[in-house]
């Protein structure tokens, strides 16, 4: 990760040579211990030396073989345009994402990729993050939507590269097979996974590794509440105890009997395999996670649905759409060359590229070509500019405290044990007092 | 310290240190001193003074006296069932393993057919890190793809092993004892072999039996091992980190203390205040096992 970092390293070369004495050895240690920590502590003092103006460095968060490749793409072809190298640094998703704290206050890249909304926001807010309106100004093609994601404050701090919808996925083929039809509302929803289940092939459910629940808590949330209360919740600003939570999760129980077993000890790989080979009916998903999980000559057969209504009010106003995009962090040492890289990443074009190599996603640029997009992809476009409103993801929606050390067990006891709702609501409650009365930065 | 050697050796009128020794002295101690220090003094006090703060890491320190503390005890769901968990571990090494690992070390010293091999295989997980073991035991016990759920076939109501929070602690106990076990044999092995035969032998002439002989002679004489094995429970039992980290990141059913500190301090959280607080439990903890084991040794020493 740190270059930089052992540019000063010397070797220390008193214990060759020479005959070994205790003395010499002795010497040659406080040598060796001088070199070792010596370029740690200037290192630790910020700016390494120099720094390659030709080179920009890119923290990446995308350790899947799919989206990886794709990123190499369109990475290698700045190279060729710009004449410039490209350093990519690929950390573990999650592991990049749970360390992002010391990686923002140590020796980041000079760019890395993050998640747009609140979870930026929180980040700018923190003072880690560069201002980058100067080039936002001439970008085309983001929608305000788009721009208001990017935003914090009045600045602009993030480039949106693709987006990926949630909705309900499922196999093209075993619907037709089976008779089934897409639900609508929540009554049909329910019908729909009681057959499923009666049929030997449940819903697929998973959420070992504590986020895919959540999709479908927000779901059932933005329509049962609606999308103002969905923000209002994740600001802290409504209570959890409110009765409008505990209907959700209320809501949510009548599905749990439906759901193949086990899904706190499943990945959200293996739920997706299961969705591959026929074993589960349908799932609420993002659209690269089944997408992933398919051989390309199956990904024809994968279609979705949108989340099903459930308050007629609120329809199916609301669409769960996570923007992923690429910021600069404040210790960057090639700030210049880190915007030259955002304003070629933020050109349809750049994107294009991305998405031939990853066709999960939907490209966030108006002017990209679209034409060689499969159905599915068409689909989700649609289905995003039919929204009226955009929400991120309860991890990224929220403070990320908040997240990670009370909503994930949260859900997680929630799927263990779907009875006790009132103690849950209630521990929820004042867990995110003592965390949201802790100010930011 | 180093200079009062010279001091003392002047009076005896034995200089044996001169002044480059000292200083040679001085420097060896000093920097192990040092580092003791700056290693493990200085955050250990650090953790202290956090843990009645809220800090982000950034941003300004907030002084919020005891209430992290209150909090924990409170409002956190996950601390009791860590605290619980942690102690489950420690019996389960200090009860079930340890002793199963002194009972192979036994039959294997008493020379059973093919002890060799028994001995390699038995120690062979210890040179696994826990983490992989984790792994490892999630190739075995993986709902969809696990190997034992694939021999079970039960494909409509699969046994959850490591997601059912009822079960799944258990699981990895046997997973970490099947390490602990072999690691806790090769230490009694060791020691076994070191027992003099002719303790045995006179046990054999005053007419006890093998039990008597094990419990009375061989056990009292292997105190040294015996200490160090307990002392090595205690430790598997208050670090046990990777191998939970490895099968769910700590999560549902599977808390311990050691990852609510790392969830709270080094996750995109950064409650850096609170999870010192966590740390400040475990050290008190620790420092009890610590501090009683130190007092056993003084005493033992002096007894000697």
């Amino acid at each position: 990760m740190a270059q930089s970092s052992f540019k000063g390293l010397v070797v220390p070369g008193s214990a060759t040579g020479h005959r070994m004495s205790r003395r010499n050895l002795l010497r040659g240690a406080a040598v060796g211990v001088g070199a070792v920590t010596l370029p740690a502590l200037l290192s630790a003092c910020g700016e390494g030396p120099g720094g390659n103006k030709d080179e920009v460095t890119v923290g990446s968060n995308a350790s899947d073989p799919v989206p990886k490749k794709a990123y190499a793409a369109a990475f290698t072809a700045y190279e060729k345009e710009s004449g410039k190298t490209v350093k990519v640094n690929t950390k573990d998703h999650n592991d990049f994402q749970e360390n992002i704290n010391r990686y923002l206050q140590g020796t980041p890249d000079d760019l890395f990729m993050w998640f747009a909304g609140y979870r930026m926001q929180y980040f700018a807010e923190k003072g880690l993050l560069i201002e980058i309106s100067d080039i936002w100004t001439d970008f085309t093609g983001f929608s305000d939507a788009l721009k208001d994601q990017s935003t914090h404050e009045g600045k602009q701090y993030f480039v949106p590269y693709y987006y990926y919808p949630w909705a309900v996925f499922h196999r093209k083929s075993l619907f037709e097979k089976q008779g089934y039809e897409q639900a609508r509302t929540w009554d049909e929803f329910i019908a729909l996974a009681k057959q499923m289940h009666g049929d030997g092939i449940p819903v697929a459910f998973s959420d070992k590794d504590g986020w895919p629940a959540m999709g479908t808590f927000d779901y059932i949330n933005l329509r049962a509440n609606g999308y103002e209360f969905h923000k209002a919740l994740m600001a802290g600003e409504e209570s959890w105890t409110d009765p409008k939570v505990k209907n959700v999760f209320d809501l949510w129980r009548e599905l749990m009997p439906y759901y193949q077993k086990g899904a706190l000890g499943r990945t959200w790989e293996e739920a997706g395999q299961s969705l591959q080979k026929r074993e589960t009916g349908m799932a609420v998903f993002g659209m690269p996670h089944p997408g992933q999980q398919f051989p390309p000559d199956e990904r024809d057969d994968i279609d979705f649905f949108a989340f099903p209504e459930i308050d007629p009010q609120y329809g199916q106003d609301a669409v769960e759409a996570p923007i992923d995009g690429f910021l600069i962090a404040k210790k960057s040492k090639n700030v210049e060359g880190a915007k030259e890289l955002m304003k070629f990443l933020a050109t349809p074009e750049a994107e294009e590229l991305y998405l031939k190599g990853d066709p999960n996603n939907v490209a966030v640029n108006e002017n990209a070509d679209t034409s060689t997009y499969s159905a599915l992809q068409k689909k989700s476009v649609e289905l995003v500019s039919n929204a009226k409103q955009i929400s991120q993801f309860l991890d990224r929606d929220t403070r990320p405290d908040f997240a990670s050390t009370v909503m994930i067990k949260a859900i997680q006891d929630f799927i263990g044990n779907p009875k006790d709702v009132d103690g849950l609501c209630n521990s929820i409650e004042r867990q995110k007092k003592t965390i949201f009365s802790q100010p930011v930065g | 310290m180093a200079l009062t050697f010279p001091r003392r050796a002047g009076r005896r009128r034995l200089r044996r240190f001169t002044r480059r020794d000292v200083v040679v002295l001085g420097v060896l101690l000093g920097i192990p001193i040092l580092l003791d220090i700056v290693i493990i003094w200085g955050p250990t006090l650090a953790s202290i003074g956090l843990s009645f703060t809220a800090w982000d890491g950034i941003g300004d320190i907030h002084w919020v006296g005891g209430d992290n503390y209150k909090n924990l005890v409170d409002n956190y769901p996950a601390f009791w069932p860590a605290v619980r968990h942690n102690v489950l571990w420690l019996l389960f090494l200090g009860l079930i393993a340890t002793p199963f690992g002194l009972f192979l070390a036994v039959l294997i010293d008493r020379g059973v057919r093919f002890s060799r091999f028994y001995q390699s295989t038995l120690y062979m997980p210890v040179v696994l890190s826990l983490a992989v073991v984790g792994f490892i035991a999630q190739l075995v016990l993986g709902t969809d793809q696990g190997a034992i759920n694939t021999i079970l076939a039960n494909r409509d109501d699969p046994i959850d092993w490591l997601g059912d929070s009822s079960i799944n602690l258990w699981m990895i106990m046997i997973a970490a004892s099947w390490r602990h076990v072999g690691y806790v044999m090769i230490l009694y092995l060791a020691g076994l072999k070191s027992v003099d035969p002719e303790l045995k032998e006179a046990a054999a002439i005053d007419g006890a039996n093998a039990r008597q002989t094990f419990f009375r002679v061989v056990f009292p004489t292997l105190r040294p091992v015996n200490v160090i094995v307990g002392v090595i429970t205690v430790i598997e039992a208050l670090r046990a980190f990777d191998i939970v980290y490895a099968v769910n990141k700590g999560r549902n059913g599977l808390e311990l203390l050691s990852v609510l500190i790392t969830d709270n301090i080094i996750g995109e959280a950064s409650r850096i205040g609170f999870g010192s607080a966590i740390a400040v439990v475990l050290l008190t903890v620790s420092l009890g096992f610590i501090v009683t084991f130190l007092v056993q040794e003084l005493r033992g020493a002096r007894d000697r």
